[in-house]
């Protein structure tokens, strides 16, 4: 049998069972990989259940530094669900290693020529070294990453650490996570011939990045936006974004003085309740989000249109996942885009922020705060369950101390104190955007009547033509003129001869890299075109015009992005075509390439024909 | 459309402690049908707040959608007002209390609104002690929508179309009850003498206060056979406890003797006064309330006054132990921890 060999380029899967706490090691592992100066990403796959069902966690190591989800079969497989072990022996590559708890004897039908199985009785161990069934069970996932270790030639040292920063301020827990370390570690050294021909060497490629889940960094961002009035209701996937946000809370913005809290987290009766409240909240002059995902946005309509057109600042982070429905629950898509940037009846139009790393939905999320206060109006932050739930290998989070917040056109008592007429909806400045009082602010200047119906300049409700006409198109100018202020595309030229380009968003970015290098290698040169916003920046229709052909690139089945382009730009929709991936899992760079290939080689043969 | 009214004041108008008359608690001119009984609880609320001289401007005026969601446009013209969706007036409020504790809530709701499609956002609203007053302006039907049944019309009552209600009623009162407000009341809005007293003590209340308030609606449901007619419901009622209320400021006279007269102090130092009609009403009992109401009920008649009341009573920002300090007014300085904290953070991703 031929051994599969590679050195920093290769993928680990670990089978296991949800709920048995394996999602540490996992995370362990992949950090430690990491330190070891290694470009790393990892990708949950899990099911819509809570305890017992099969997950795999699957981390791709690589040198070159391509993180996108890889195609093809696994090099290593960690075997530690019995109830999927017939399936996790079949997904090895051939050449591969298969490490699996022997405690229980494979059955001989299992087995397989082309792969290599590396037994270790991980269940009797543990049975033999711990009398609490709870420690039984948690211990088994430290040692196969023990194992792992001089299997994969991982420096013992640098776990060490990480379980030593792990349980910092719980001291106790160091000394037998790492002997459980090294249970493994010695087993392992002991009965297979380490390191295996697929293995990992120190490399310096790391910089200062960091590895982290996209709903963490969103919380943080809401933290550092100045978010402090909160409507939630929870819904996988972004539950997470609204714990993340109350967890740092609990560290960073309770008062040392008082203990009181300078925050308000309401969990809601429902998806309605929790835009509600952080409408309220907008309305009140507090910045206030909720985070919710598919079923979420479709009850939040309503609410959307009215924040619309009464102009009511909030922020809306929407983690999107599969559906229509209720979908495929813990599966990623980019499939409410379209429901997003028409959100509600009527003519209505939101404005999306669709962050790519990390780093950008910190600083998305923070920025939210501010877009929505500026254009009072709803920012919807656009992420997906890949995005929010996996780890990625991210720039580091950072703030700028001078930043002051922009809270927008309100006016104080004083302002209201010197201005002769005040009318809510009066575009004073010319660019859309009207000021605004808060309740409480002046005793007799300044109160306005906020409402869905329609309204004149100073709120007051009319049915007359004109006055809904003239409201209507301040609305489409405040957009225009906002477009200015969001994000703006990222634009990457590696050809002059503007053949091919690529446009895409989201969290699509991470298989860019690999797509662009394959085609590349195939002799097809790409540009590419990162969206980062919509309304979209008058670069992408000069992007989409400057080349020959346009592919939007895109994790659901309806090109929605693709049709948004053709819906609100003047260009030739036989100007692009559609990269559609949307079986739930992160779309691959291999599946982007080949995809455009062969869309290339039709269109060459029509030519031809 | 929109009326404004002239602005003169008659110079011997009477000033409240604040030196405003009794107009600057008015809003615009109504545009609800004559006679409508939503009329009376306006005026009832705009004389209730020049009572108590509250600021008009630091009250928040909230309500859904309905003829009664759009009462708060006719009193508290200094008053910044939110017509929310319908049935959704619940989760602003929430939302906006959150954001600056200090203002008063005033919320304003129909039967429609809140015990048909704001079911759940009132349960839910009740049940988080929010700081305010929720009003409900019952009459049985959908005005707006022009006299279809509201689930607060009891079993038999007629629609404008001749179909009779099928099923039980709502009653909010006792659902408040149950969900846990800590001040619920029911009145009449032809009874401004009960009302007033009501609202006046309603709004000192901390916490949650509910008052549903039967109001006729003239134009679909004023019918005799109606139990939310005027003449019905003046024919019905049974008064649980007469209200009085006294402001803090003013000087609090002893009433002595009176077994079935009972003082509670409310958490601004005023005096809310009962003097019960039935010696054995207990306003502290949250149970006997419940079943009152609808051993009432069952005889045909209508409770109103105030059932129960818990004077000690929290609100959700007690609870959650939120800044004295209003959310909204908190600077950048406290609630951006700035990048020094960002540094160590980033750490722990590593
Ligand atoms: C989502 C939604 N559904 C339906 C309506 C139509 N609608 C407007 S008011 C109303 C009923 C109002 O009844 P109620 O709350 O009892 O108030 P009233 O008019 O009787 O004072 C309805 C059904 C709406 N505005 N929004
Ligand atoms: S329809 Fe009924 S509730 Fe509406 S304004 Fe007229 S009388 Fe009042």
């Amino acid at each position: 049998m031929t051994l599969f060999q590679s050195i920093n380029e290769f993928v680990v899967r670990f089978a296991n069972t949800n709920g048995t706490g394996s999602a540490s090691a996992n995370n362990m592992f992949a950090k430690a990989i990491m330190r070891m100066g290694l470009p790393v990403s990892a990708k949950n796959i899990f099911p819509s259940n809570i305890q017992g069902m099969p997950t795999w966690f699957e981390v791709r190591i690589s040198e070159k530094g391509f993180l996108g989800r890889r195609d093809g079969a696994p090099e290593l497989v960690v075997a530690m669900n019995a109830q999927s072990i017939e399936e996790d022996i079949q997904s090895v590559q051939p050449g591969g290693f298969l490490l699996y708890d022997s405690s229980r004897i494979l059955p001989q039908r299992l087995m397989r020529k082309e792969i290599n199985f590396l037994g270790m009785p991980i269940s009797d161990i543990c049975r033999a070294e711990y009398s609490d069934p709870r420690q039984r069970q948690l211990f088994k996932n430290v040692i196969y990453v023990g194992a792992l270790a001089a299997l994969l030639d991982i420096d013992f040292q640098v776990l060490k650490d990480l379980v030593s920063d792990q349980f910092k301020g719980k001291d106790k827990l160091i000394r037998p996570n790492i002997y459980a370390l090294e249970l493994g570690f010695e087993f392992a050294n002991k009965q297979f011939s380490c390191p295996l021909p697929i293995c990992v060497e120190r490399r310096d490629l790391i910089g200062d990045r960091i590895l982290v889940d996209g709903n963490t960094a969103s919380g943080l961002g809401a933290v550092y936006g100045g978010a402090t009035v909160v409507g939630w209701y929870p819904i996988t996937p972004s539950t997470s974004v609204i714990e993340k946000f109350a967890s740092y809370c609990q560290r960073l913005r309770i008062d040392p003085a008082n203990g009181q809290k300078n925050y308000a987290i309401v969990q809601a009766e429902d998806e309605l309740s929790a835009i509600g409240i952080a409408m309220g909240g907008g309305w009140n002059g507090a910045r206030a989000f909720t985070a919710t995902s598919g079923p979420g946005i479709s009850l939040m309509t309503e609410f959307l249109g009215l924040a619309y057109f009464a102009e009511i600042p909030l922020v809306l982070m929407n983690v999107q996942r599969a559906g229509p429905s209720t979908g495929m629950p813990t599966r990623t898509q980019q499939s409410d885009m379209l429901t997003c940037a028409y959100a509600s009846h009527g003519d209505s139009k939101q404005v999306l922020l669709i962050p790519s790393t990390p780093k950008e939905c910190f600083d998305f999320s923070a920025q939210a705060f501010d877009l929505a206060d500026r254009l009072q109006t709803p920012i919807i932050v656009m992420t997906d369950l890949d995005m929010g739930m996996n780890i990625h290998l991210s720039d580091p989070f950072g703030w700028d101390d001078k930043h002051e917040y922009d809270l927008g056109k309100v006016l104080d008592a004083d302002d209201l104190e010197k201005a002769s007429d005040f009318g809510r909806y009066l575009d004073v400045d010319g660019d859309g955007v009207c000021y605004r009082t808060l309740p409480g602010t002046h005793p007799n200047k300044g109160a306005f009547f906020t409402r869905g119906t329609s309204h004149n300049e100073y709120a007051a409700y009319t049915e007359k033509g004109e006055d809904y006409i003239k409201n209507m198109e301040r609305l489409e100018h405040k957009f225009a003129m906002g477009v200015k202020r969001l994000p703006a595309p990222e634009i990457t030229i590696n050809t002059k001869a503007k053949r091919v380009g690529l446009v895409y968003y989201g969290s699509t970015d991470e298989a860019i890299p690999e797509a662009v290098s394959l085609l590349c290698e195939q002799g097809v040169k790409v540009n590419t075109l990162r969206i980062r916003a919509f309304p979209f920046s008058p670069q992408v229709a000069s992007f989409i015009s400057e080349h020959d052909g346009v592919f939007v690139v895109e994790q659901n089945r309806d090109g929605q992005v693709k049709k948004l382009l053709c819906n609100e730009l003047t260009i030739d929709p036989a100007s692009m075509c559609a990269v559609l991936h949307y079986d739930g899992l992160a779309i691959t760079g291999q599946f982007i390439a080949e995809s455009v290939q062969a869309q290339l080689s039709v269109q060459t043969d029509q030519a031809a024909g | 459309m929109s009326y404004i009214k002239p602005q003169f004041k008659h110079p011997r108008l009477q000033v409240n402690d604040l030196g405003l008359t009794h107009r600057d608690y008015e809003g615009a001119l109504s545009t609800l049908c004559a006679g409508c009984g939503h009329d009376s609880i306006t005026s009832a609320v705009a004389q209730a707040c020049a009572e108590l001289s509250l600021p008009p401007h630091k009250i928040a005026k909230l309500s859904g959608i309905g003829c009664s969601s759009k009462a708060p446009t006719y009193f508290l013209n200094n008053a910044h007002g939110f017509n929310t969706v319908h049935g959704r007036m619940p989760s602003v409020a929430t939302g906006a209390n959150m954001a600056n504790r200090e203002l008063i809530y005033l919320g304003m709701s129909g039967d429609g609104d809140s015990a048909s499609i704001g079911f759940g956002q009132f349960a839910h609203v009740v049940r988080r002690r929010l700081n305010m007053l929720y009003m409900v302006a019952n009459n049985g039907v959908y005005g707006l929508t022009k006299g279809q049944l509201a689930a607060t019309a009891e079993q038999g009552m007629k629609s404008k179309s001749g179909e009779a209600s099928l099923f039980t009623d709502i009653d909010l009162c006792v659902s408040a009850l149950q969900f846990g407000a800590t001040f619920v009341a029911r009145s009449f809005s032809g009874d401004k003498s009960q009302l007033v007293p009501l609202i006046k003590a309603a709004i000192s209340h901390k916490g949650f206060a509910f008052i549903d308030i039967i109001s006729p609606c003239v134009t679909f449901n004023n019918n005799p056979d109606s139990n939310r007619s005027y003449d019905y419901v003046h024919d019905h009622i049974t008064t649980a406890a007469v209200a009085d209320f006294v402001p803090v400021k003013q000087e609090i006279r002893c009433e002595n003797g009176q077994s079935d007269s009972e003082d509670i102090c409310l958490h601004d130092g005023s005096i809310l006064r009962l003097s019960r009609i039935d010696a054995d009403y207990d306003a502290h009992d949250r149970i006997k309330a419940m079943t009152k109401i609808e051993q009432l009920k069952s005889e045909g008649k209508i409770l109103t006054g105030l059932m129960y009341i818990d004077p000690e009573a929290d609100d959700y920002h007690e609870i959650n132990g939120t800044s004295d300090a209003p959310l909204n007014s908190l600077k950048q300085e406290t609630l951006c921890p700035g990048s020094h904290v960002l540094k160590t953070i980033n750490e722990s991703f590593r």
